[in-house]
């Protein structure tokens, strides 16, 4: 068999639907050739379905998948050059590790599969285990035999569906650094999907943010972090206040907006043209504890509140800040030798104006806060 | 997969034991080696001795240690030991070929379906086996319509080329006694092959059609493999009283079709002669255990998961 000219991965329009539930919906989509791409979003919101749909193991309803030039979405999964590492690893139980990693070469009529096995094996430094049988592994050691198995047939797109779901904290972060090492080793086209926000932030070259079925936002880690386009991706990626604003007036660079009668400042980039009510969103860590008469740049927005909570977690203090019209903000102060403010204490919080990011108005300001709640309890 | 469980109950057995003796293991089995010794144990013996003594029904026997009723008897009836293990041999390949797929099918893909089939597969049990036989005597009778449809799509003569019909009946022919082996032990090949498939992880299917197995080589590399504990299981419920069946080459079959289950049978009864019947029960079970050996070994269950 010869190498085939590879490329993009694109999707085009693809839909699934079940009876009445439109699992993903018109998802456009292009992961370039090479790139650690991760699919993030809560369960449910159609991550592992497009996965599934580019390993051939549904059929979009509408749409294409396109490798490169070539249309594959009428082939069957194992026409494809697609490989998988699955969630549960599918390892299978008869066969040795060796024969486990053979498998997909073996079908392919590769002469030295052998050989070439073991060079993966070696990879993911379990050359040792070779004759070893699947269920005399941990859970650890499982994961990376399924990846050695995908990634010995050199496909085009390697797909990873929540691979490190069921492993333990402290291997998880161990196998994070790994497979994004492995992966510029090896230089192929990785498409991770999780629902941690965290482990795609760590891992991916670009995240595609999913929810219910639609691309929310495309981006590298921090354009999603820093300048997030919808509430759901601000409460999803991390933590957001979100203040309702409405722009009073635009001059130069710099738009003044009025947030329950506070006068606040927002680069005038950020703002869509005519936009006038819109969600000022700043991120916990960006909220500084100042005193009232601590100077600042004449950009620096200020608030006033009372300290309702507050939490020590030995890297930072996280507090709550109750503003006058009862909204809590959400600081995160780093142990950064600052002094600690007292609960029921009278603080202001200030932050650089360009720390600011405005979402449209009428979107929910709780979007994805839930979800991430959620998973992170799971974990 | 039982390996860890089976391992820790005699663990925790002797645990108890240097604490002070228990018995309750012992008096646990009890029931079972006694009905073992009952009804297992003394019963071969009897045979045993039964078929190495001379003498009649009227006259009484003697044990003698007549090794040469053996001799006789399998000379006068390996034809008939011959014809128990290919028929049985032939209507286990049948059951599998019938059963596996449907199995699958019951296991992996009938959904809410499944315990209704589950219990139609069962259902034939609600009735004797014996009428089951002779049902099947009116199913291929010679002016019924399974006959009509056989001949007129010369599938009789089909069948007569093959030797399994000698004319252009099914009835009273080594077809008709196929026939009923094969449906009376299918369930038996069926239910541990559901069993077995039930616990088959759909994932694997998965995982070998995206490491480029075709749908036949995932079915020999993954399925069949992975299902070959439930093979074994279901062909040894099923040749094993298959060979030594003696209801359907009575009911079904004809002179040239008898097995070595009718011979024993009417040995024992008719005949009376005890010591050749018992021969033939011992050779027969013989043959059987030699064969299961052998055929259990060859398929390597140990290895499996």
């Amino acid at each position: 068999m010869t190498e085939e000219t590879s490329g993009d991965l694109r999707l085009t329009g693809v839909t699934k639907t079940y009876d009445s539930f439109t699992a993903v919906d018109q998802l456009d989509l292009v992961i370039p050739r090479g790139s650690f791409f991760a699919l993030l979003g809560p369960s449910g919101c159609g991550k592992t379905t497009t996965l599934r749909m580019v390993a051939g193991l549904d059929q979009p309803t509408i749409g294409q998948i396109w490798i490169g030039d070539r249309d594959i979405t009428e082939t069957k999964a194992y026409q494809r050059n697609v490989n998988t590492v699955f969630q549960s690893y599918a390892l299978f139980p008869h066969l040795s590790i060796l024969d486990n990693v053979a498998f997909g070469l073996r079908r392919r009529k590769v002469s030295d599969h052998k050989a070439k096995a073991m060079e993966a094996l070696e990879l993911v430094q379990l050359a040792h285990i070779a004759k070893k049988k699947p269920g005399q592994l941990s859970g650890g050691m499982q994961q990376r035999v399924a990846l050695a198995r995908a990634i010995v047939n050199r496909p085009d797109v390697l797909l990873l569906d929540e691979p490190l779901g069921a492993l333990d904290l402290k291997l998880r972060r161990q196998m994070q650094i790994e497979l994004k090492q492995i992966q510029s080793e090896v230089g192929l086209t990785f498409v991770h999907v999780t629902h941690d926000q965290e482990e795609a932030m760590t891992m991916a070259d670009t995240i595609a943010v999913m929810n219910s079925g639609r691309l929310e936002q495309v981006g590298d880690p921090a354009t999603l972090y820093e300048h997030p386009k919808s509430t759901f991706v601000a409460n999803f990626l991390g933590q957001s206040n979100l203040l309702e604003a409405t722009v009073t007036s635009r001059a130069g660079t710099t738009a003044e907006l009025d947030v329950h009668g506070v006068n606040l400042r927002l680069p005038v980039d950020r703002l869509a043209d005519g936009t006038s009510a819109l969600w000022l969103g700043v991120r916990p860590e960006k909220l500084r504890l100042v005193g009232p008469t601590d100077g600042g740049g004449a950009d620096d927005n200020r608030l006033t509140g009372v300290v309702t909570d507050a939490s020590f977690t030995g890297l930072a203090t996280n507090y709550l800040v109750r503003l006058p019209w009862g909204q809590e903000l959400m600081v995160v102060q780093q142990n950064d030798g600052s002094l600690p403010a007292a609960r029921g204490a009278q603080v202001t919080l200030g932050w650089a104006a360009e720390h600011g990011f405005a979402l449209d108005a009428d979107q929910d300001a709780h979007a994805g806060a839930q979800d991430q709640a959620d998973d992170s309890g799971a974990t | 997969m039982s390996g860890p469980v089976a391992d820790v109950a005699p663990a925790a057995a002797s645990g108890l034991r240097r604490v002070r003796r228990n018995y309750t293991p012992y008096l646990l089995l009890l029931p079972g080696m006694a009905w073992l010794v009952v009804f297992f144990v003394v019963p071969m013996l009897s045979l045993g001795s039964q078929s190495l003594q001379t003498g009649t029904v009227d006259t009484g026997y003697v044990l003698t240690w007549h090794l040469q009723t053996y001799v006789d008897a399998l000379s006068r009836f390996w034809p008939h030991f011959l014809r128990s293990i290919v028929f049985a041999g032939t209507a286990t390949v049948l059951t599998l070929l019938l059963a596996y797929p449907l199995a699958y099918f019951m296991a992996q893909r009938s959904g809410r379906w499944k315990n209704f089939l589950l219990v139609l597969v069962i259902a034939p049990f609600f009735t004797s086996f014996l009428i089951r036989t002779l049902a099947w005597q009116t199913i291929l009778t010679d002016n019924g319509p399974v006959a009509a449809l056989a001949r007129s799509t010369h599938v009789t003569d089909l069948l007569q080329w093959v030797h399994l019909t000698s004319n252009d009946s099914l009835m009273n022919s080594r077809f008709a006694v196929i026939c009923g082996l094969t449906y009376n032990f299918l369930p038996f090949m069926i239910l541990p092959l559901y069993a077995n498939l039930e616990r088959l992880d759909h994932s694997l299917v998965e995982a070998a059609g995206d490491l480029y197995a075709t749908p036949i080589q995932t079915f020999w590399k993954v399925i069949w493999p992975l299902s070959l504990p439930g093979v074994v299981g279901g062909t040894l419920l099923t040749f094993i009283p298959a060979a030594g069946d003696f209801i359907n080459s009575r009911l079904l079959g004809n002179t040239q079709t008898v097995m070595i289950g009718q011979v024993i049978d009417s040995e024992f009864l008719r005949v009376q002669d005890y010591s050749t019947a018992a021969a033939l029960s011992f050779v027969l079970m013989l043959i059987i255990v030699v064969i299961v050996a052998v055929y259990v070994r060859r398929a390597g269950t140990e290895e499996l998961v």
